[in-house]
């Protein structure tokens, strides 16, 4: 084998873990392998997939972004409040994301220019952005909005069959596949995560493609609010808790590294499916919510070991 | 015989990187090794200190057969290996890191006064007396970090000292001062390996050698009896008739003048021109400031006086961006750490300077023929543009990091050591380049250590001492022993 199909077989891990669990919880349950079910996990899946797609940008950067969850909670109330005072659904949801975009730009502000360790800088505004969330909403739910359009984001189908939000997530997959892959910017991406010093002297413009990645980060969180505000038909200020850690799963199960300047989206999308798909079937076959934790902990675990040592 | 390995092979994969070679060590003997990369030396020198394992082959230590799987197992039989990169661990102090895996304890506590008293000891057998045991070994200059790093050999009492490429980043004193501690190790009966590039001092410092040619052996030569165009011929089976080709380029009219420039905390008033087609060759010791005007004038510095103009237009470059702008390029000095993004591939690498793209995305079918125009310009030896630049050799690499540069179009080049750890053939190659880009009308800067570079490339010579120009020397009457009588501070 050549170094080369050692690459594909090695990209193509995560995919065979996915049909390799999705065969066994088949032919353990008769439920799972049903058209209805499968787009059900997808739908669950979007809200961690969106976030994991923001979250592949900062770590292929070599960051780190743990204020996605706050990020997530706080544009959702801020949306919330819009919509209660009144404000067009259309317009609040906008505001919303544009919202997640601005907490991430402060995250890649203390990043790039203020030359803070990412983990340092996003723990910090994790807790402010949780914070105001709570100041925000005074601790409590804001419920009951009466709009078909913001009911519809996170609880619509289409052709009375695919779920809005697996289509939002396969429509910001695309986008952000190309944005990655075929742009000045994406390849910026992968050469500041791979080797900082050598972009600089290069001409990238390293502080700018931080802010923006932190930026995107942070608009993706809050669309993923967006979808959670919509299904639950209510913004929690304590919603989103821990969803850097899911995210961050996804990232790495699709195969990107820790370290920076390698991995794939594609890889995220199909870590994302593989958490949700487990999530769905642990469900199917009621192992208690205990033993799900302690599942879902090895799995990730033993797919990093076999990552490591495919590598060697 | 110290050290006998016999037929070696080794494969990685499908790769046959050594085909039976033979090595022989003898007591009290400085033994080259040579070869282009690829060549094989590393492989060969890790498979003698543990890191791979041999397919094939039998190595022999004092007459007894060993198998040396490990590291460690090496140094317990008095292999120890000084590498080309730097292996200290910067935030650990000089003491720290020379005892480091075996710290001298008692019930569990450092005996730290110990260590310090010794660490003292093995520097002052290098000859050097002004390093603080307890400075972190981060701070020193590379040359010195290297000097901890023979230390740390020294100290493990290796009776087999390999030294990888150990003169690269040390300035001539310091060169001459490893030299008389290797005649010193000799004379105590140490074998030493000595992988280096530099012809000169192999014909200087060592009595045999031996030669690598695509994973085989050449065969051994001692040093006395043979001749330089020889050793060439071994290693690159073919002979090389210009070590550095000339160059006919007609001078044009002034494209870069620097006046007094000054950075915040090494140079000092330093002017020079450099007319189109011009090579200005900048010499010093290490620590000197040579780097620190490439530095400062590429933006990656602060200049804190002084006036630079390119082509009559004073220029005033705050950040790489800028200088790139108008039109100047920095060939770095340490290619892995600041030119190249060893994770991308040979393609993206050369393009990180400028892709062609619209609307910031990428034209990917300009962009290949772009790189593939500048691949064959510079013959880079690469099966795919698609592959990882890490998986190409030195010289290579360094060609890459040309590439990327001539991308730009360059009005002015700044090269910082274009071809320190480059072998022969492909130092001839860069030289090739140099000269094609200097005809072309490109102003030059070309910092180097080594003096019959500065001296057979340049058109003019910066000599830099302690942060102040020494003086500017015409390269066809300058001499080794002028530039460096300037570099020390002669007047």
């Amino acid at each position: 084998m050549n170094a080369q199909q050692k690459a594909t077989l090695h990209k193509l891990g995560p995919l065979l873990a996915l049909l390799l669990i999705s065969s066994v919880l088949s032919v353990m349950s008769r439920d799972f392998l049903t058209v209805n079910n499968l787009l059900n996990v997808l739908r669950q899946v979007s809200i961690n997939a969106l976030i994991a797609f923001g979250m592949t940008f900062v770590i292929l950067l070599g960051g780190i972004d743990l204020s996605v969850g706050a990020v997530l909670a706080l544009s959702s109330v801020a949306i919330a409040s819009m919509m209660a005072a009144g404000v067009d659904p259309i317009l609040a949801t906008l505001c919303g994301v544009l919202a997640g975009a601005a907490l991430g730009a402060v995250n890649g502000l203390i990043i790039s220019r203020g030359k803070v360790a990412p983990f340092i800088a996003t723990l910090g505004t994790m807790t402010v952005f949780r914070g105001l969330a709570l100041v925000a909403s005074d601790g409590r739910p804001i419920t009951g909005f009466n709009s078909d359009f913001f009911a519809m984001l996170g609880g619509g189908y289409i052709a009375n069959l695919i779920p809005v939000p697996v289509v939002t997530t396969m429509l910001a997959f695309v986008a952000l596949w190309f944005l990655l892959k075929k742009t000045v910017f994406g390849r910026h991406v992968y050469a500041v995560g791979g080797n900082e010093e050598a972009s600089l002297i290069s001409g990238v413009k390293v502080n700018s493609v931080k802010l923006w990645v932190y930026t995107l980060s942070g608009a993706l969180s809050a669309l993923a609010g967006v979808i959670l505000t919509s299904r639950l038909n209510s913004a929690q200020p304590n919603a989103g808790m821990g969803y850097e850690l899911d995210a961050i799963a996804a990232v790495v199960l699709g195969g990107t590294s820790l370290s920076g300047g390698r991995g794939w989206i594609i890889g995220t999308l199909i870590g994302a499916v593989l958490i949700g798909v487990l999530n769905n079937g642990l469900n199917l076959l009621s192992v208690s919510s205990f033993y799900q934790q302690v599942i879902k902990g090895s799995v990730i675990l033993l797919a990093v070991l076999l990552d490591r040592s495919a590598k060697k | 015989m110290l050290i006998q390995m016999q037929g070696i092979n080794k494969a990685f994969g499908p790769v046959k990187v050594l085909e039976g070679v033979d090595f022989v060590l003898e007591r009290g003997e400085i033994h080259a090794l040579m070869g282009e990369n690829g060549a094989g030396k590393s492989t060969l020198m890790k498979i003698l200190t543990g890191i791979y394992p041999s397919d094939a082959g039998r190595i022999h230590v004092d007459g007894r057969e060993v198998h040396i799987h490990s590291p460690k197992e090496a140094e317990a039989l008095g292999i120890a290996i000084i590498h080309q990169e730097l292996n200290l661990i910067p935030q650990l102090s000089v003491v720290e890191n020379l005892f480091l895996g075996r710290e001298k304890t008692r019930g569990g506590l450092l005996k730290s006064a110990e260590m310090h008293a010794q660490c003292l000891e093995f520097l002052a057998l290098l000859g050097i007396h002004n390093i603080d045991p307890q400075q972190e070994a981060g701070t020193l200059s590379v040359g010195r970090q290297q000097m901890v790093e023979i230390a740390k050999a020294l100290s493990l009492n290796a009776q087999v000292l390999i030294m990888d490429e150990p003169t690269a980043a040390l300035s001539h004193k310091e060169t001459e001062v490893l030299f008389t501690l290797m005649h010193d190790l000799k004379s105590r009966g140490v074998g030493i390996v000595y992988v280096s590039h530099r012809m000169e001092e192999i014909f200087q410092v060592c009595d045999r050698i031996s030669v690598l040619r695509d994973g085989q052996f050449v065969g051994s030569r001692v040093i006395k009896e043979t001749r330089f165009d020889e050793i060439v011929k071994m290693m690159v089976g073919r002979e090389i008739s210009d070590r550095y080709p000339s160059r006919s380029s007609t001078l044009g009219p002034v494209r870069f003048k620097v006046e007094g420039l000054c950075d915040t905390s090494t140079i000092s008033d330093i002017s020079f021109e450099i007319r189109q087609g011009e090579v200005l060759g900048v010499a010093g010791l290490m620590g000197a400031g040579r780097s620190e005007i490439a530095h400062t004038l590429f933006g990656l510095a602060a200049r804190s006086a002084g006036n630079v103009w390119l082509d009559g237009q004073p220029i005033h470059c705050r950040s790489a961006i800028e200088a790139i702008s108008h039109g100047i390029g920095y060939v770095t000095e340490d290619r892995k750490t600041q030119g190249l993004v060893l994770s991308l591939s040979v393609k993206e690498n050369i393009s990180l300077t400028k892709a062609p793209s619209h609307w910031g995305v990428v034209n990917s079918q300009a962009e290949d023929k772009n790189v593939s125009e500048l691949i064959a310009k510079l013959s880079i030896r690469t099966r795919d543009a698609d592959l990882e630049v890490k998986s190409l050799s030195g010289g290579n690499q360094q060609k890459v990091v040309f590439a990327k540069w001539l991308g730009i179009a360059p009005k002015v080049l700044f090269l910082d050591e274009p071809t320190r750890g480059v072998d022969v053939g492909g130092k001839a190659e860069i030289y090739h380049i140099i000269n094609q880009l200097a005809a072309s009308g490109v102003a030059i800067l070309m910092i180097s250590s080594e003096l019959p570079e500065v001296l057979a490339m340049s058109d003019r010579i910066l000599v830099m001492h302690q942060g102040n120009s020494a003086g500017i020397f015409d390269a066809k009457t300058a001499s080794q022993e002028s530039i460096m009588h300037a570099a020390t501070g002669g007047q």
